[in-house]
């Protein structure tokens, strides 16, 4: 019997000696710490999907010069203590080329020292300017700054001779940067903010708030904070018969929150990418070809609509691949390559990276969006 | 300030007031018949809220709303047999955490079924811009709903619970429960009934307010906290005075934003929550003695 053991062992192991010769190359493993599920699921959906996606895509092509991508997704949660452990996990176990995320700022912000210490290549997801203001080496981030944004509404506001505004905003990371951004640079702009309210993120009514608002006699309101809470406050001020203008954050990117508000989104004005607006862009526009094969792939493989979030995860996917099918496996050499990139056309913007720039992106990846007849148009 | 801010305060305050006082009422049925706070009661508002706006792309409103009720009461019966029935004189401590683990798991299942979005039942008369205006005064239409569909909740709930035979023994078994059962009143039966009728309302108040306060998979955990508190305030089990306490707490949130940032409003609800249990436990309209002869 003995003797029939060993020959099954023998079977066993020439088994695996066949098998092994697949993967002549080694897999290049990269992480995905996204906030799937929770309150900043409608960042980290879209991301997760997107990037099982484009995973599958450049596989099914025969992987990045041979090597087939390895995606490790974890789901955050949006809670930044998640984040970090997932953030160690991935860096010390897995030992991940690169990780794709955080879905937020306040958990890329927890793991920022975490991927650079690990010399880890992090492509955040998220918005707030400090990710990349100071510059950290690993460190860089796909979406337009919010600061961007900010200026963006302001510009706007001057050509339509708004001086006196209301700002209100969620009392999370995402309303709390913004908010800030808007105080810091309002003089600026000549523009004097005569209300500014923090409400809870999941406020379930905002007439209270809509009602100082218009005590205050604005003549156009800011909201700066996520979903379900900018859909309510557009209902709510359009209810109390407020015709001002209501501005939103670049995170009204989604066509689903038009839906939720109804005819209150009417006339509702933000800044976003060119995503959003792809089919309408003029045939010169150097992104649109990207953006319409993004948005034609996504809507047909998960039927619902494209959103300039999952838009950042395919920057940064794509961002990587270039990095790597320039410079290899090497972890160092594709840090190189992606701070070196010049010219990259994402659907954030083109990308123009530096040693100063973890970013790339510059003002104009904004244009002013528009709610017209339940759409997104571009504001004329 | 003048009068027309006031009511429009006043208005902001009745419709908070309202919601909350809608899914107290709920935590207070089924604290009456098993002395337990049922952690779930949030999560049969969002069951409702989301049932029926599946339901909604396949038949008109009031019948995709009849429809979420149903299922939701189905669920309740369902979570009451499979979880709770079975129980021999089960702690107070072992059902909260029954009912908290059975919160956790609808809202995943619901992630599951439903996805992250957020979504809303249409506006049941005009739509999301609509508003009354009463000199200066405006009102959502909805709000009228909410306001118009809770008070037939209270005043159905009141005639069930003394006149019909079925509301009679639930009141025998939250007053003694062996000595109803001496009486020959099935009070499991009852248990069960108190769920079904718990979970209907939870589902009914998260039709009627979906429109105005969206719906996701995580809406009820906020709701079940803000109705808790209105249900300890006015004092657990006492279903008009949680209706009570809800427009007060309602109308002081609502001022509260008046006078204070915004941000102040929930540090306002939870001070008074605390303040209530340390000056008195029994809530603002519960009498002492009934509630030190509680268990709970």
């Amino acid at each position: 019997m003995r003797g029939a053991k060993f020959v099954f062992a023998a079977f066993l192991l020439m088994c695996t000696m066949i098998v092994s010769p697949v993967f002549a190359k080694d897999a290049i493993k990269v992480g995905a710490i996204l906030a799937v599920t929770g309150p900043a699921s409608f960042l980290g959906a879209p991301e997760a999907k997107t990037l099982q996606m484009l995973a599958d895509e450049i596989n099914a092509k025969g992987g990045i010069k041979g090597s087939k991508i390895e995606l490790i997704i974890k789901d955050s949660g949006g809670s930044p203590e998640k984040a970090i452990s997932f953030a160690k996990q991935l860096i010390e176990e897995d030992k991940v080329m690169a990780i794709i995320g955080p879905s937020t700022s306040g958990e890329t912000m927890k793991i920022k020292n975490i991927a650079e210490e690990g010399k880890t290549i992090l492509l955040s997801c998220a918005a707030a300017e400090v990710i990349v203001n100071p510059v950290a080496k690993y460190v860089f981030k796909t979406p337009q700054k919010d600061s961007f944004a900010a200026q963006k509404i302001y510009i706007q506001m001057q050509k339509m001779g708004i001086k006196k505004i209301g700002v209100v905003s969620g009392n999370d990371g995402f309303g709390k940067a913004g908010k800030e951004q808007l105080e810091k640079i309002a003089p600026e702009y000549g523009i004097e903010i005569v209300a500014n309210e923090v409400y809870d993120k999941d406020a379930t009514d905002l007439t209270a708030v809509a009602t100082k608002l218009k005590a205050a006699n604005v003549q156009a309101v800011v909201n700066w904070s996520i979903v379900p809470a900018q859909s309510i406050i557009a209902k709510n001020m359009r209810q109390l018969g407020m015709t001002v203008p209501l501005f939103q954050s670049h995170g009204f990117g989604n066509i689903k929150y038009v839906q939720a508000a109804g005819d209150a989104a009417e006339g509702i004005i933000f800044p976003a990418g060119r995503l959003l607006v792809a089919d309408s862009l003029p045939q010169s526009n150097k992104q649109k070809p990207v953006l319409l094969k993004y948005k034609k792939d996504y809507e047909a493989k998960f039927k619902e609509d494209v959103s300039t979030f999952g838009g950042h995860a395919y920057d940064a996917m794509m961002i990587l691949e270039n990095a790597i099918a320039k410079a290899g496996t090497d972890k160092e050499k594709v840090r190189d390559a992606i701070e070196n990139m010049k010219g990259f056309v994402g659907t954030g913007g083109i990308f123009n990276f530096s040693a100063t720039d973890h970013n790339g992106l510059d003002r104009d990846a904004f244009e002013m969006l528009t709610v017209k007849k339940g759409k997104f148009v571009v504001l004329k | 300030m003048n009068i027309e801010l006031f009511f429009q305060y006043l208005v902001a305050g009745l419709t908070y007031g309202t919601i909350y006082a809608i899914v107290a009422i709920g935590f207070n049925i089924i604290y009456n018949t098993t002395g337990i706070i049922n952690f779930a009661q949030g999560e049969f508002v969002m069951l409702g809220g989301m049932t029926a706006v599946t339901m909604n792309r396949f038949m008109p409103l009031p019948a995709a709303i009849l429809t979420a009720v149903l299922c939701t009461m189905i669920i309740g019966a369902l979570i009451e047999i499979v979880f709770i029935r079975w129980l021999v004189k089960p702690s107070v401590l072992r059902l909260i955490i029954i009912t908290i683990g059975l919160s956790i798991v609808i809202r995943e299942a619901a992630l599951q079924i439903w996805g992250e979005s957020v979504r809303a039942l249409p506006y049941f008369t005009g739509t999301a811009v609509s508003a009354i205006d009463i000199n200066g005064v405006f009102i959502s239409p909805q709000v009228l709903w909410v306001i118009g569909i809770s008070s037939v909740i209270v005043v159905a709930l009141n005639l069930f619970f003394s006149y019909t035979l079925p509301g009679r023994q639930m009141r025998a078994c939250s007053a003694n429960r062996d000595a109803a059962r001496l009486c020959g009143i099935n009070t499991r039966n009852m248990v069960t009934l108190s769920f079904v009728l718990s979970a209907g309302i939870g589902a009914l108040a998260g039709c009627v307010v979906s429109p105005i306060t969206y719906v996701q998979y995580d809406s009820g955990a906020g709701l079940a906290i803000k109705g808790f508190t209105v249900a300890i305030l006015g004092g657990l089990g006492n279903s008009m005075a949680a209706v009570a306490a809800g427009m007060l707490l309602g109308i002081l949130e609502s001022f509260s934003i008046w006078v204070m940032p915004t941000a102040f409003k929930d540090v306002i609800s939870i001070a008074i929550l605390l303040l209530i249990l340390f000056v008195r436990p029994s809530g603002l309209f519960g009498s002492k003695e009934a509630f030190s002869l509680k268990e709970f």
